[in-house]
């Protein structure tokens, strides 16, 4: 059984995943990779975004780090590429693109 | 010393699991396994066992419960019957591919429709696919012989895997024939202790049990479950052993009966192989060279070792207590047809459907299925490969 979980990564083989993909140790989702799901990816334009914070709590997936009352770049390890922020963003600083990254 | 006793095929089973003294047991009655929860109800409440009986409301819940206890580290099972099992259905799935092991004791009854309450094997291949162990039984000596040893299979960590231990409904479940029955203390020493290595109560490690799988995981999860079964043909052999060790009774992937020189063998599964064995006594004693395969594993199937059993005979008549209705074979007769081909061993093949919802299943009609293996010899043709036996019309 592993019980790091970056080494249940899509790469896994599957003689190396866990019998019956279990999930070993708790608050395993920051590591985890989920962000390869994504079909679209959002791009942010720093000189646009005034830091409103606005697309922070809208993230179902808490893929926007704030650090210091700012955000940072998207997780793309988590991000599923859904646009919402793009759409409440009143300053039209995100943008959504085709492809996942 | 081993105990004489005269038990049903559902009596059978509950003295097993008396004997098991599983940690939970979750059930809901259905004709005709119902008698087994009913008889370890009773051994619960009257301090037999240290069980925890479930009495779900549903099937599904049943099966959901018996996931959930053993997901929390308890050794756990259940039993049901035809529609029972259906209902089961999206959660045997989820038991197996959980890697979850547990024990079922399914009393074979046909399936809806039309809505019958008898005996065949639909229920079972209902099942074939879910990633389960299946092992079929004879008689009551075999279904409690098969479920004294299922939990050993079930739990080695080379396998890990749900088990179902068949028996056919009324013919073996309701019918008192004579039984060995292994002592108490036998049997739990046989058993053993149940230490799973990793388990939802452990508090020390916390566990995510049956999360979801987007494409990069589930076909290395099915590759994975397909080992494991893999794995438990060698398990399966090695408890044999053992179990051989305490009772004197030898078991494997099939039986062979009086194969070693036959020209025409049926490969069968289930009560009616007793039959099967009567007509091939009786065709002996005539000079005829008639031989029965009965096929005890099923899942996983021991295709090699079938077809090797089968390389010297002329016809092979495969028997089918279920209709698949793809209109050429049951899926006895196609699994067995596939370890033929894959071993290069062509002999003339016919598949039978027979015994549907309780249809009798007679010496003199199993007898008919040899009387035709002898005329496709005699014809050096099959004609039609897939047959109805005891059909009127």
């Amino acid at each position: 059984m592993k019980t790091d979980i970056r080494k249940q990564d899509i790469d896994v083989t599957w003689q190396d995943l866990n019998p019956g993909a279990v999930v070993t140790g708790g608050a395993t989702a920051p590591e985890f990779n989920t962000g390869e799901w994504r079909v679209n990816v959002p791009v942010l334009d720093m000189d646009k975004c005034k830091q409103c914070l606005m697309c922070v709590p809208v993230c179902p997936d808490s893929s926007i780090p704030v650090k210091n009352q700012k955000r940072e770049d998207f997780d793309l390890m988590h991000c599923k590429g859904c646009g919402i922020c793009a759409k409440v963003c009143p300053f039209g600083a995100i943008t959504v693109k085709e492809g996942d990254e | 010393m081993s105990i004489r006793e005269r038990l049903s095929g559902n009596e059978a089973i509950a003295t097993a699991m008396r004997q098991i003294n599983p940690d939970v047991v979750a059930a809901f009655p259905i004709t005709p396994s119902t008698e087994i929860p009913q008889y370890f109800s009773s051994y619960v409440a009257n301090g037999k066992v240290d069980s925890v009986f479930v009495p779900v409301e549903s099937e599904h819940s049943a099966m959901s419960a018996t996931i959930g206890a053993s997901a929390a580290g308890a050794r756990a099972m259940t039993a049901t019957s035809s529609c029972g099992l259906a209902y089961m259905w999206e959660m045997l799935y989820v038991a197996a591919s959980d890697r979850l092991p547990l024990a079922l004791a399914l009393v074979n009854r046909a399936l809806s429709g039309p809505i019958n309450i008898n005996c065949d094997h639909s229920d079972a291949m209902g099942a074939r696919d879910a990633g389960w162990i299946q092992l079929f039984s004879e008689n009551n000596q075999e279904a409690y012989d098969n479920m004294v040893m299922a939990f050993r299979i079930s739990e080695h960590p080379d396998v890990r895997l749900p088990i179902m231990v068949c028996q056919d409904g009324f013919i073996i479940s309701h019918g008192v024939e004579n039984i060995e029955l292994l002592e108490d203390d036998v049997v739990k020493n046989f058993v053993g202790e149940y230490r799973p290595e990793h388990y939802l109560l452990n508090a020390s490690e916390p566990l995510a049990i049956g999360p979801y799988a987007n494409p990069p995981y589930v076909m290395e999860a099915k590759r994975a479950n397909l080992q494991a079964l893999e794995n438990s043909k060698k398990v399966m052999l090695d408890v044999a052993a053992d179990f051989e060790r305490i009772s004197g009774r030898k078991y494997s992937f099939f039986e062979s009966y009086r194969m070693e020189d036959a020209d025409y063998a049926m490969v069968i599964m289930g009560s009616a192989a007793g039959t099967g064995k009567d007509a091939v006594d009786a065709l002996r004693s005539m000079g005829i060279r008639a031989g029965l395969i009965k096929v005890r594993m099923f899942r996983p199937f021991p295709a090699s070792q079938i077809a090797e059993a089968l390389k010297n005979v002329k016809v092979v008549a495969c028997m089918d207590r279920t209709e698949s209705f793809n209109t050429v074979t049951g899926p006895l007769g196609a699994d067995v047809r596939c370890a033929l081909y894959d071993a290069g061993i062509h002999p003339k093949f016919v598949n039978y459907v027979y015994g549907l919802g309780g249809r009798d299943v007679t010496v003199a009609s199993l007898t008919s299925v040899y009387e035709d293996m002898m005329k496709i010899a005699a014809d050096g043709t099959v004609g039609q490969t897939y047959r109805y036996l005891s059909l009127k019309g």
